[in-house]
C-alpha cells in the first residue's frame, strides 16, 4: 500500500508536471503549478505516515499555506499586473487592460 | 479473534478503500489535465478531483494514523484545502475570463471555433 500510493501520487504529478511544461496559456501553467502543490502536500503525507515520522505533518501543513498564498498573488498579478490593487473589483468600474500576448 | 485486532483489521480496510479511491480520483483529474482540450475544461477536472481526491487521501492516512496528533495535523491540512481549493479554482477561471479566454464551446457554436488551445499555440 505505501509503495503503490507514493508511485499513483508521483506518475500523477508527472502527468501534471507535463501540463506546467508544455500548457499553452499562462493559466494553464498556474493551474498544473496548483495541481502540483496539492499532489506534494498529499506525498509529503504519505510519506510522513509511512515513514512513521509525524513531524514531517507541520511541514505538509506549511506547504498548504504558502501554496495557497502564492497561488493568489500568482492569479491577482496575472489580473492586474500589479500586487496593490485589491483582489475584488466593483463591477461597474472598466475592466483593466491586460496583454498576456499567446501566454 | 480478540476485538481489538477486529477493529484493527477494520481499519486497514477502511483506510485501503479510502486511499484506493483517493489515488483513483487523482490519477482521473491528473489524466484530464493531459487531455482535455481547453482552460476551462482542465480547471474542471482539475479543481474537482484536487479537493476529492485530496480529502479522501487525507482521511486514509487518519484513519491509519488512529485517535493521534498526527490524525488531528491531517484533518486540519484536510479541511484547510477543502476550503482554499475551491478558491484557487475559482480565482483562476475569474482570471482566466477577464484576460478574455473564450471557453471552447460545443454544439452548433462550436463549428465557428473549434480551434482548440493546443492547436493555437502549439509548441508555446
Amino acid at each position: 500500500m505505501p509503495l503503490a500510493l507514493s508511485l499513483g501520487l508521483i506518475f500523477s504529478m508527472a502527468l501534471v508536471f507535463y501540463r506546467l511544461a508544455r500548457g499553452p496559456t499562462i493559466y494553464d501553467r498556474a493551474l498544473a503549478a496548483t495541481s502540483l502543490s496539492t499532489k506534494t502536500i498529499l506525498l509529503i503525507a504519505a510519506v510522513s505516515y509511512f515513514q512513521n515520522r509525524h513531524q514531517w505533518l507541520d511541514i505538509a501543513l506549511v506547504y498548504a499555506l504558502v501554496g495557497f498564498a502564492g497561488v493568489v498573488a500568482l492569479v491577482k498579478f496575472l489580473q492586474y499586473r500589479a500586487l496593490h490593487t485589491p483582489l475584488s473589483r466593483h463591477p461597474h468600474d472598466p475592466a483593466p487592460v491586460v496583454d498576456l500576448g499567446d501566454g | 479473534m480478540s476485538d481489538a485486532s477486529i477493529l484493527i483489521g477494520a481499519r486497514d480496510i477502511v483506510a485501503g478503500i479510502l486511499l484506493g479511491l483517493g489515488l483513483l480520483l487523482t490519477l482521473i483529474g491528473a489524466l484530464g489535465v493531459i487531455r482535455l482540450p481547453d482552460f476551462y475544461t482542465r480547471l474542471h477536472a482539475a479543481g474537482v478531483t484536487d479537493t476529492g481526491g485530496a480529502l479522501l487521501i487525507l482521511f486514509g492516512l487518519a484513519v491509519l494514523s488512529g485517535w493521534s496528533f498526527a490524525s488531528l495535523k491531517l484533518l486540519l491540512i484536510a479541511v484547510f484545502l477543502l476550503l482554499t481549493t475551491p478558491v484557487i479554482t475559482h480565482l483562476l477561471a475569474q482570471s482566466a475570463h477577464a484576460g478574455g479566454r473564450e471557453p471552447l464551446l460545443g454544439g452548433a457554436r462550436g463549428k465557428a471555433n473549434s480551434i482548440s488551445d493546443d492547436a493555437k499555440g502549439g509548441g508555446a
